[in-house]
């Protein structure tokens, strides 16, 4: 079962409950996918860690063949490419590696080389898998890491958790794409109900079994909460504004190996998940 | 003969210099010799990204000498210089006045480029 974990902005508690659901199960795999910044593997701190480097394709021009006819450049939706001075420049990190541009060129002036855009990084930390994507800064985009990471959970890893980017672009979908199950995060603010709109929409559009964990909850009236009950979105569980999870949390510790009231939490939480998890694939089936 | 391009917001001499390069709405191409000035449109301006590269393979088609502009991006600039073509920084927002410094000479070349707002000026 591969579940999900997303929010609409960065800092909503995406992090906090992807890590404290893998270490509450017995056995689980925890997917770093937010590339960008990944920061899961600070709270698990692996060991054994395995490497491995990731590539895309990019063009290069052989540029006695080249005719300087500009199919490339016009094609190029991403501007990646110009033909100054009777030469064609590359800008490899603008390119998105689609591959448009060899494939069209009617001179075959084009090829494409490797290039190293990020690794990956397995380890392990207690009942916990951990691997983390980690994007090279000023790349386009980090979809070619993300697929790669979906594809390394281990066999017997029957349990994984994937923590999102944030907000709702294409490195979210490609993270979503496979999951059986997605947990929206939220915040009990009306900026926060913005947020999970865009990922509620989105979880719609892709079709995805999914409920809501309200976090940051404060005893006055929640506006995220309303939003779920109008919709009719499964509310998973809520997670108190707390200092004691906050000192925790900001010192990298992981609350449920610490902390016996977040192993409840946790243990709670991740119950209504499998269970609206198996409730989902039921109706589907 | 010198001639020399702009990104202007409208297609007119009494408009204002764009404060954007890649998607700035037109471009101004000026002949300081026969001082008349043509408008093209920047189809650059709605592309989803690489704005300036594209800005900048349409400004160098049009074989200037020189590009006036309040900023430039570092893709744009790599254009520019590839096809050694001029930066110069406007003064300020007067299309007229920053004719009239280039042919006296008065501006300065572009030296700082900006590397972009890319990841939304979260960088």
């Amino acid at each position: 079962m591969k579940i999900a974990v997303l929010s609409g902005k960065g800092g909503t508690g995406k992090t906090l409950v992807s890590v404290n659901l893998a270490a509450t199960a017995a056995s689980a795999c925890y997917l770093d996918c937010d590339v960008e910044e990944p920061n899961g593997y600070l709270f698990f701190k692996p060991e054994d860690i395995m490497e491995e480097e990731i590539f895309v394709k990019i063009p290069v021009v052989e540029e006695s063949k080249c005719n300087g006819c500009r199919t490339c450049v016009d094609f190029c939706k991403f501007n990646a490419l110009a033909y100054i001075n009777d030469k064609l420049i590359v800008f490899d990190e603008i390119c998105h590696s689609c591959g448009g541009c060899t494939l069209l060129c009617p001179e075959q002036a084009l090829s494409e080389k490797a290039k190293n855009i990020g690794i990956i990084q397995s380890g392990s930390s207690e009942n916990v898998t951990v691997i983390t994507g980690i994007l090279n800064t000023g790349e386009a985009s980090g979809i070619p890491i993300i697929k790669k990471l979906l594809e390394s959970i281990p066999v017997d890893k029957k349990l994984a958790f994937i923590d999102c980017p944030p907000g709702s672009s294409c490195v979210v979908m490609e993270s979503i794409k496979n999951a059986d199950y997605c947990i929206l995060v939220a915040e009990p603010t009306i900026f926060g109900v913005h947020n999970l709109s865009m990922v509620y929409e989105l979880v719609k559009l892709f079709n995805k079994p999914h409920g809501v964990v309200l976090n940051k909850c404060l005893a006055e009236e929640n506006p995220a909460e309303s939003f779920c009950r109008e919709n009719n979105i499964k509310i998973l569980g809520k997670i108190m504004f707390d200092q004691t999870l906050g000192e925790l949390n900001s010192n990298a510790h992981i609350a449920v190996r610490e902390n016996l009231k977040y192993q409840q939490v946790f243990s709670s939480l991740l119950t209504a998940v499998t269970e609206e998890e198996q409730n989902a694939k039921t109706i589907n089936s | 003969m010198m001639k020399i391009v702009m990104p202007v917001n409208e297609k007119s001499m009494e408009s204002e210099v764009s404060v954007s390069f890649g998607r700035t709405p037109f471009f101004l191409i000026y002949d300081t010799e026969s001082k008349e000035g043509v408008f093209i449109d920047n189809t650059a301006a709605n592309s989803p990204g690489g704005a300036g590269i594209k800005a900048a393979q349409i400004v160098v088609d049009n074989k200037p000498d020189a590009l006036l502009t309040p900023r430039c991006g570092e893709n744009a600039a790599a254009v520019m210089i590839a096809a050694k073509v001029k930066i110069y920084k406007t003064l300020n927002s007067s299309i007229q006045d920053n004719i009239t410094a280039f042919i006296e000479e008065k501006l300065s070349l572009l030296e700082e480029m900006h590397e972009g707002f890319h990841n939304h000026g979260a960088k």
